[in-house]
Formats: structure tokens, C-alpha cells, sequence
């Protein structure tokens, strides 16, 4: 219907100007969490290419003797 | 009060090549003690290997006041023993061994070296089924830290000889305790004590602190129950492993005390507590407070001031605080109250801080030891999660938490085991614990040229300084050693020369360094030691 997706993207405007209007920096705590996410992605990122293939058959194939 | 005192650690290594899955664990941990003879070999042209001197190995003596018979022990108790490869391993062995490998012509019997007693005074050895690495006696935790850390170089090492040489499968280690199906595998602690102090005083004493200190030395678990099969993360990797209060096994129905009296010196005047409740640490803060706030509490139970607490049933209460970390869960104190493992964990500080202040106490590592047990029961209490650049189960969980928030996985899905399992890989490029360290996410107490040192180096303040210049400067005349001995075959004496090393704090650098300085040769070195003109008692 037309008049309900004119409404739709109204909101969506008013919603992105809104986004937008602040001028003032961020304040540091969400800074430093956005950072964190940040090293958070890029920490799984390199630890995707550090472990083994195979995660499964891998994990299934550890097998040890008893020890102490 | 000091947490000054004669101390060192011992770790079993998972060990298990990938591409042979089934490879023989025993051939495969002998591989890696051959494959370290050959890095040392190839660096000094000379014989690393010495033989273990059994004489004073007393594994079936009891702490309580008795002994087992032989024929009631447990086959894995009998440790006095060498271990040999039976005939199908030696064809495993034997059937691997191209012709320029690192098997030795000198070491004995199969060809196949099973123990080497190190440079740096420690023990490099086959143990059942796993490569075993028993560092040199230490005075201080730190020390401790810095020699069970050049442990894992030491195996490194050997798995990097292992994957240039031609003909054998590349072998992986593990500093973990557990394959999470029903298998377990020790990470242990020896603490010296005066003979004096009744052993039930031992036991009542450390039970609570040894069921919470894992908040603070835990590695973490993927997995509940022996086989893991349960689905969850928990703190310690040992707890569902014990069964016991008390009692001298280590393989089956392992006890939260150990009453092994195998005291590795006078023994009428010392006995060595030896500790089978821990987990194998890679994080240095994790170790060194294992390290620091166990000596603190035995100097409590010494001066007859460890707190007056005792648990209702300390088996369960270690998995019940295992299993929950969130650390609130509530276990019963045998006068009916309820505590958290960070409320036992308080109770031991508080205490210790009192002890420390009645006696007196050095500034250096006690004051810091105290510290920094102070201020991480106030993070753990604020939110676990905040510890995760100090302690390995947090920064092991917080990484879990990571891949399950991105990829929605549930606690049984093989990337958060295999995430657990690697971990604990001793190879940089492949252990997590060494990517989150490399970026400065794991809070270090030691450099790595410090570590490479004490790959080599012994420490200079025990015995372990002799026992390490010994292999080192004469390497063809020591044939054997042992904690409490060095065994040297001399050409112009008939006799083996047992030198025995009883007294711990004997032998260091202080007392024996000249001898070494001013011996040209091994021969010139044990007439000075022992000869009749000068008999100085330095070593023993």
C-alpha cells in the first residue's frame, strides 16, 4: 500500500536524522567499547585461522592414557 | 613469614600426533625425550642422557605411618622403577627410526632414552603415558614460575626436532590435565616441611584452601564429569577427576591430599609435601599465585594459625564450585554455615594477612603475593570476567563466550572443545593462551630471554645448581642422578662415585660455584669434593 510506504520511510528519515543530529563526540565509555568489539572481532578473526581443521575429528581424535 | 621456601613443580604433557592417531603414547612421549637429547647433543657434541638413581625412591611409603605392599600397589604406583618399552613398542620405535635419527647408540638396552636429568637441574622423563617435565628445586614462586615456564620451551623444543626429522609424524603438547574422555593427567607441586609437624595437621589445614583456590588457578573445562559428556564450561580442569579426602594413589581414586612420603632428602628431618590438586597453568599470574598462597598457608599451618574451617564433604564441594562460574555457588561448612569458594578463598587472606602481620615479613614477593591475592578476590567478587587477563580459566571463558556470541554455539558444539583443547598447544603460533599473550591480553610476570635462560640455567640458591653444573660441565662422567644424588664414573676410581645431595639448600652456586670454577676436569672436580686433603661438605 502506498500511504503505509510513504509512512515506512518517513520513519526511516526521521530515524537517520536523528542518528545524525548530535555534533558532540561520543563519550569515552562507548568509545571504548566499540574498540573492544572491535579487537573482539579482529581476535576471532586470526583465531579462525589458528585452529586445526577439522574441529570435530580433531577433538575426537585426542585420546590419552591415564597419567598421575 | 615468608612465601620463601624449597618448592618446585612437576607437569604431564598431552601428547598426541594428529596424522597417527594411532600412535603408542609411550613411543610418542620417548620421542620426545630422544628428540630434546638431540637438540642439547647437537649443541654441546656430547651425552646428554643420565641415568635416574633410584636408590632413594620410596613411592609406597605413607605420610599416615605406614607403607603398601608391593604386591598390593597399584601397578602405576610403583614410580622406583625404570619404565620400559615393552617388545611391541620397541618394534614401533625401532620401525620408525630412519637412519639419521635422534635414537642414541649410548642410551641403554632398546636404543630408547626413557629419562634425562637437564642443565637447568630438572627432569625430563617418560611418566606411563606422557612426557613428564619435573622442574629443579626453587626457593621463591617466582622462580617457580620462570622454571616450570622453561619446561614447556623444553618440550617445544623437542616437537620442533620432532617435525624436521624425516620419517616421524609431527607431534603435538598439551599443558591441559585432560583428553575429556575420562582420561585425567597431573600437574603437581612439591613444598619442603619440617618432619616435625604432625601430617593430620597438613590435611585439616589445606583441605578448604585446596577446594577454592582453583578460582584462582583454575585453567578452565569445556565439559562437566570425567568424559565431559555433560554440557558446560567449569573452572578447573582436575576437579571431577578426585574422589578422595586422603590416601596415596595419584592414578586411581586420587585423593585432594596426597600422602606420599618420598621426601627427596633427610628424611628425618624434612618431608615434601606433594600436591596432586591443580590445574597445569599457562598463565604466569595463575601459577604464581598457585605457587605463592600455598607456601603462605603451610606457614600458617606451621605456626598453628591456618583458620579453624572445615567443610562437610570436600570432594563434592570441589566440583559444586568447579561447576559454577558465576563463583556464587554455596557449599555446606561442617557447623552448618554456607560459603562461596571466594568466601573460603577470603577466610585463607584474611587469616594470611594476619599471620604476616603478627610475624613480620619481607617486602619483596610475600607483600606482593599478598597484594595481588587481595586484589583479585575483590575483581572475582565485582565480575569474574574482569580477571581475564591474569587468570586462565577467565581468559579462556571470555574467549568461549566470544564464539558462542558470534556464532551461536552451544557448549557442545567441537569448535568450543577444540577452542579448550588448544588453548593449552605449547606452540606459540598455535596455543591460544600465546595468541591472547602476543596481544597483550595475559598479564606476564616474566620476559621470554628470562625463560630461555632457565631452559639452561639452574637456579643458583639449592641443590638443583650442583645437580645442573654437574651434567653440564661433565656430561661424560655423570652416569646418574637423582634429586638427592649425582653418580660419576671416574677412570682412575674402581668405584661409581655417589655423591649424595641431601640437604636442599646445600650445593648452590655460593657453596660450590669455585669447586666448579677452579676443576679443570671431573676428575680434578671430585678429588677436590671428595679427596683427603680437602673434604668440604658443599654438596651434601
Amino acid at each position: 500500500m502506498a500511504t503505509q510506504d510513504r509512512k515506512n520511510v518517513e520513519g526511516r528519515t526521521q530515524e537517520e536524522e536523528y542518528d545524525e543530529a548530535p555534533e558532540t563526540p561520543e563519550p569515552a565509555p562507548a568509545a571504548a567499547a566499540q574498540a573492544e568489539t572491535e579487537g573482539t572481532d579482529d581476535l576471532l578473526d586470526e583465531i579462525d585461522g589458528v585452529l586445526e581443521q577439522n574441529a570435530e575429528e580433531f577433538v575426537r581424535g585426542f585420546v590419552q592414557k591415564g597419567g598421575q | 613469614m615468608s612465601v620463601n621456601r624449597v618448592m618446585g613443580t612437576e607437569t604431564e604433557y598431552g601428547i598426541h600426533a594428529p596424522t597417527d592417531p594411532l600412535a603408542n603414547s609411550t613411543v610418542l612421549s620417548s620421542q620426545i625425550i630422544n628428540a630434546y637429547a638431540a637438540t642439547v647433543r647437537s649443541g654441546m657434541g656430547n651425552l646428554a642422557g643420565t641415568r635416574w638413581d633410584y636408590t632413594d625412591e620410596e613411592p609406597l611409603h605413607d605420610a599416615r605411618g605406614w607403607s603398601v605392599a608391593r604386591e598390593n600397589a597399584d601397578p602405576s604406583q610403583l614410580t622406583d622403577m625404570p619404565p620400559v618399552l615393552d617388545a611391541e613398542q620397541i618394534a614401533l620405535s625401532g620401525g620408525r627410526t630412519p637412519s639419521n635419527d635422534f635414537y642414541s647408540e649410548e642410551s641403554a638396552g632398546s636404543g630408547v632414552l626413557m629419562n634425562m636429568v637437564l642443565s637447568n637441574g630438572a627432569r625430563l622423563y617418560v611418566d606411563h603415558a606422557h612426557p613428564e617435565y619435573s622442574s629443579p628445586e626453587v626457593t621463591n614462586p617466582r622462580a617457580g614460575v620462570l622454571w616450570d615456564k622453561a619446561g614447556d620451551v623444553v618440550v617445544l623444543q623437542a616437537l620442533k626436532k620432532i617435525a624436521r626429522t624425516p620419517g616421524f609424524a609431527p607431534v603435538n603438547i598439551y599443558k591441559n590435565n585432560t583428553d575429556n574422555k575420562a582420561v585425567s593427567y597431573g600437574a603437581h607441586e612439591n613444598y619442603l616441611m619440617p618432619r616435625s609437624l604432625p601430617f593430620g595437621q597438613i590435611v585439616t589445614g589445606l583441605i578448604p584452601f585446596f577446594v577454592s583456590r582453583q578460582v584462582i588457578c583454575g585453567s578452565g573445562r569445556v565439559g562437566l564429569g570425567m568424559t565431559g559428556r555433560h554440557r558446560g564450561f567449569q573452572i578447573s580442569q582436575r576437579a571431577d577427576f578426585f574422589e578422595a579426602e586422603v590416601g596415596l594413589e595419584t592414578t586411581i581414586r586420587r585423593p585432594i591430599i596426597n600422602t606420599r612420603d618420598e621426601p627427596h632428602a633427610v628424611a628425618d628431618k624434612y618431608r615434601r609435601l606433594h600436591v596432586i590438586i591443580g590445574d597445569a597453568n599457562l598463565s604466569e599470574v595463575s601459577t604464581y599465585l598457585r605457587l605463592g598462597t600455598t607456601a603462605l598457608v603451610l606457614s600458617m599451618i606451621e605456626h598453628g594459625e591456618a583458620p579453624h574451617v572445615q567443610l562437610s564433604e570436600p570432594v563434592q564441594a570441589l566440583q559444586a564450585i568447579s561447576h559454577d562460574p558465576t563463583l556464587q555457588q554455596k557449599v555446606a561448612l561442617k557447623d552448618g554455615a554456607m560459603v562461596t569458594g571466594l568466601d573460603l578463598q577470603e577466610i585463607y587472606l584474611e587469616a594470611a594477612v594476619a599471620h604476616c602481620r603478627r610475624h613480620g615479613t619481607d617486602q619483596g614477593q610475600t607483600a606482593d603475593v599478598l597484594a595481588r591475592w587481595g586484589a583479585l578476590l575483590s575483581t572475582l567478587r565485582r565480575d569474574p570476567m574482569e580477571a581475564a587477563t591474569q587468570l586462565d580459566w577467565v581468559a579462556k571463558l571470555k574467549l568461549l563466550q566470544a564464539y558462542r556470541d558470534r556464532d551461536g554455539l552451544e557448549w557442545s558444539d567441537s569448535r568450543l572443545g577444540l577452542i579448550d583443547l588448544q588453548y593449552a598447544d605449547v606452540r606459540p603460533e598455535k596455543g591460544l593462551y600465546y595468541r591472547l599473550a602476543q596481544r597483550g591480553k595475559m598479564e606476564r610476570l616474566l620476559t621470554d630471554d628470562e625463560i630461555a635462560e632457565a631452559v639452561h640455567e639452574p637456579p643458583s640458591d639449592t641443590r638443583a645448581y650442583f645437580r645442573g653444573k654437574c651434567i653440564e660441565r661433565f656430561p661424560k662422567e655423570v652416569v646418574g642422578a637423582s634429586w638427592d644424588s649425582v653418580i660419576f664414573d671416574l677412570p682412575s676410581r674402581r668405584r661409581l662415585q655417589r655423591i649424595p645431595t641431601r640437604e636442599p639448600l646445600r650445593g648452590t652456586r655460593e657453596l660450590t660455584g669455585p669447586l666448579f670454577d677452579r676443576a679443570a676436569s671431573a676428575e680434578e672436580f671430585i678429588s677436590a669434593l671428595l679427596g683427603p686433603e680437602s673434604a668440604p661438605d658443599v654438596a651434601t
